[in-house]
């Protein structure tokens, strides 16, 4: 069942973010963000690896969405699919805050989804995985992950395609304030400190802000100031750091 | 009620309260019940059933990392007793063989687990005990007692915290689905992040209030409980939707949406 300790996860992480920052950038005219979103799809579907993938944003509280970045032959027109019909496993993926795995595109997925899964198969998707990209009560989008073969994830791509998620969270977080760091600088998103996530919420109330810019100002705080996002957290519950309009 | 480890001064766990126990755990799995209020009733009988003074349950994500799920009692001091055991502790060595680890002395237990021994006794304790919650051959977690004196668990006692483990992994895989293994995937997901939202409402909610994050999740249950809503939607509303809950942030201007 893979490796125990927080070292394995951590360096996934940082192994993963290495290759989507050396990864060569395909389309030289997407925006920051949407570049590096771009470049995580394509080193996505090598690793796992897939036939494509792509990331969905939404605006939290309505299923309305776009298409952020994608990689993989039709992947912008299969990931489309699910805003122009309403329905697709990204979206549920996002409303139900849980990943969504379906194995069985042809069989089970169109049950599911009676419009885009003939709609997707048609593009030669034989299954779909689909993971919110949330931290706790902050939604900002979900992954996409498709490939021509039915069947399932093993359980080792699945713990990789959590860390891609865990990455995309990190730059669409970051992509909220002008300038993140690099991919490969993302820090702390699989810690689960406790600590780091309640100060996500004191942020939250500090400034009057959602909990997703919260979560940028505190990472942008961490970045600037050259420390790990635990330690700031750690001094924002101690009271000794208080992030205020003027912080940043 | 006198605090003190599993078996000892007794020869079993009383029929009566063991039946109840499982009666209102069972009570609890109905259609739209939720996890954490879920497994805090697991880990709140689970201390008081054979009289351990503190329990908690932990929960392996996608990378086989243990989280904090729940505790018979809300407190700094026992979540970092409980999140260290991601490098070491009874937890982690149950996780890895599957197997229960009990009545261990803290006091003997320093070579064992560097770390987390003097921890775990400087918070007050002598005594560990960890079970797995198995769902077939995988281990997705384990059940975390603590006591407050050494004892020696009996085997009788070993089966009942045995069992109840495994009501709490039934809970979680909502028995109806439990052969699909997609799907006990999808929910171990949403529960790891349902506890991540129940940490962001509690710092909202201490920093509202200027009350620490231990009193905030006090605040916060005992709403839940008063006002019937499940524990999750209220930690959910208090991040995303404030003004769903405005007494419970009162005082303060509510962040935009």
């Amino acid at each position: 069942m893979g490796d125990r300790r927080g070292g394995g996860a951590n360096g996934r992480l940082a192994l993963l973010g290495r290759l989507i920052d050396d990864e060569p950038a395909v389309d030289g005219s997407l925006g920051v963000t949407a570049g590096r979103l771009e470049r995580l799809c394509t080193v996505l579907a090598r690793v796992l690896p897939a036939s494509g993938a792509g990331v969905s944003v939404f605006t939290e509280g309505r299923i309305e969405g776009g298409t952020a970045a994608t990689w993989g032959p039709d992947s912008r027109a299969i990931e489309e699919l699910q805003h122009s019909l309403g329905e697709g496993p990204c979206i549920d993926a996002f409303t139900s805050r849980r990943p969504v795995l379906e194995p069985d595109l042809l069989g089970r997925g169109i049950q599911r989804w009676p419009a885009y899964g003939p709609a997707a198969h048609a593009y030669g998707v034989g299954a779909v995985f689909a993971l919110p990209l949330q931290v706790g009560g902050a939604r900002l989008g979900a992954l996409g992950i498709y490939r021509a073969e039915p069947g399932p994830l093993a359980a080792l791509t699945f713990s990789q395609a959590i860390t891609f998620a865990e990455i995309a969270v990190g730059l669409l977080i970051d992509g909220q304030d002008a300038d993140g760091g690099t991919v490969s600088g993302v820090d702390d998103l699989v810690a689960y400190r406790a600590e780091v996530y309640q100060a996500q919420g004191m942020v939250m109330v500090d400034l009057g802000v959602t909990l997703s810019e919260a979560m940028a100002r505190l990472r942008g705080f961490a970045y600037s100031d050259g420390r790990p996002l635990s330690d700031v957290a750690h001094d924002v519950l101690a009271g000794i750091l208080q992030l205020n309009r003027d912080t940043l | 009620m006198p605090v003190f480890a599993c078996g000892r001064d007794r020869t079993m766990i009383a029929v009566e309260q063991l039946a109840e126990v499982f009666v209102e755990i069972a009570d609890t799995l109905v259609d739209d019940f939720d996890v954490i209020e879920f497994l805090q009733l697991v880990t709140s009988r689970s201390a008081s059933i054979c009289n351990a003074s503190s329990a908690g349950l932990l929960l392996a994500d996608a990378h086989g990392q243990l989280q904090f799920m729940a505790a018979s009692q809300e407190s700094v001091k026992l979540l970092e007793l409980f999140q260290l055991q991601n490098a070491e502790g009874p937890c982690l060595d149950c996780f890895h063989t599957g197997t229960a680890v009990v009545n261990t002395d803290l006091d003997d237990a320093i070579e064992r687990w560097p770390v987390f021994a003097p921890r775990a006794v400087s918070a007050g304790f002598r005594s560990v005990h960890a079970f797995p919650l198995r769902h077939r051959k995988d281990v997705i977690g384990a059940l975390n007692l603590f006591g407050t004196e050494t004892g020696q668990l009996e085997s009788h006692d070993v089966r009942i915290i045995q069992a109840l483990a495994d009501v709490a992994t039934i809970g979680l895989m909502q028995e109806r689905v439990i052969q699909d293994q997609k799907i006990v995937t999808e929910q171990l997901q949403g529960a790891l992040n349902s506890r991540i939202t129940i940490e962001q409402a509690k710092g909202a909610l201490a920093r509202s209030h200027g009350i620490s994050v231990d009193a905030a999740f006090e605040l916060m249950r005992d709403y839940a409980r008063r006002n019937h809503h499940h524990l999750s939607d209220v930690a959910l509303a208090v991040v995303s939707d404030p003004a769903v809950h405005p007494e419970l942030l009162s005082g303060r201007p509510t962040p935009p949406v």
